[in-house]
């Protein structure tokens, strides 16, 4: 899934996120990424290249360049 | 015994038999007052993506708490067994509970469920400890493959979603009530509140409805009525109806008339 021509000059990791592109600092866990997009972790679900991420993990994910995410939550439905 | 009148799924009781879904409302808070009104105690939500954009968006959790209510995540809008079972993972890891509503569409037009694809998903479900609750027709022989399957309740359609028509076999629906034997509930196609009576009159479990609530011109006046509808119809199931007659036979006696 990697895809090494989105690296950034300066190392920062380019990802999807919900099919936006967007780019996170060297280093980056997920549970930082989830805090700076602004969401409660407690609220979401996430899929990292099609592989669920368990929410006791964010913490622990590093964010990687070419990463596909999927961050989900409850909605109204039938 | 009015009282005591329970119904249990996947090990878990609930007192009342109505299931609300929570789309279509014109508001969050219009929404909640409807659940509460309908005396509901799991309501559908669907899986969706977060608007990254805009995260602070009102979500249904600030409106609706999950803690109180039990919250059903529900695959609708998946049409295939492996978009279903990838959402209710994902609902898995969000809610944190496997008591799930699981349906496979067919096709847009009449969304009826396509059989194939919601028994593997099914069964991949059960496989993986999930608690499924599946949408399917109103087929007694589709019901049984779905039972052996793993299914925890059969959620046989009335009529197809949001259409309001009411049972249109209440034939199937009964055929299925008797074979089955986890519960059977009436999910799509209720219009009114004498549609959810029947559906409960023929032995069903309970019933699932989202549009004919939120699509009344007052959805919590509607909430109240099917409230009071499914228990009428429970009611009536468990009292036993009296036998049909071709002909009249008078409530008054007839000795003593002068």
């Amino acid at each position: 899934m990697k895809r090494k021509t989105d690296m950034s000059l300066d190392g920062s990791a380019s990802v999807k996120i919900n099919g936006e592109r967007r780019h996170a600092a060297s280093g980056t866990t997920l549970a930082e990424l989830i805090a700076d997009i602004g969401l409660d972790p407690l609220r979401v679900a996430v899929e990292r290249n099609l592989e669920i991420v368990p929410r006791s993990t964010f913490g622990s994910v590093i964010v990687e360049d070419g990463d596909d995410y999927e961050i989900v939550h409850f909605v109204g439905g039938g | 015994m009015l009282t005591e009148d329970s119904w249990t799924v996947a090990g878990r009781s609930f007192t009342s038999r109505l299931i609300v879904g929570t789309g279509k409302y014109k508001s969050f808070e219009e929404n909640a007052a409807a659940v509460a009104a309908s005396g509901a105690e799991i309501v559908t939500v669907a899986v969706r993506r977060v608007n990254i954009s805009d995260p602070n968006q009102p979500m249904l959790m600030d409106h609706i708490d999950p803690k109180k209510v039990t919250y059903l995540p529900n695959t609708a809008g998946c049409f295939t067994a492996e978009d279903a079972i990838r959402t209710l993972r994902l609902a898995r890891e969000a809610g944190g509970w496997d008591l799930v509503k699981l349906e496979v569409l067919g096709e847009a037009r009449t969304l009826y469920p396509n059989m194939r694809e919601t028994l593997r998903a099914t069964e991949v479900l059960a496989g993986e400890g999930f608690l499924p609750m599946v949408y399917c027709v109103d087929d007694p022989i589709a019901a049984k493959q779905l039972e052996e399957a793993g299914a925890v309740a059969i959620m046989p359609l009335g009529a197809p979603i949001g259409s309001g028509l009411g049972l249109q076999n209440r034939v199937t629906i009964r055929l299925i009530v008797e074979g089955a034997s986890v519960p059977v509930l009436v999910d799509a196609g209720v219009g009114t509140a004498s549609d959810a009576a029947v559906a409960m009159e023929l032995g069903c479990d309970g019933v699932l409805m989202n549009t004919a609530i939120a699509e009344a011109r007052d959805p919590v006046m509607m909430a109240t009525a099917m409230k009071a509808a499914v228990e009428a119809g429970r009611l009536a199931y468990r009292a036993g109806r009296m036998a049909k007659r071709m002909y009249a036979d008078p409530s008054s006696p007839l000795a003593g008339l002068i």
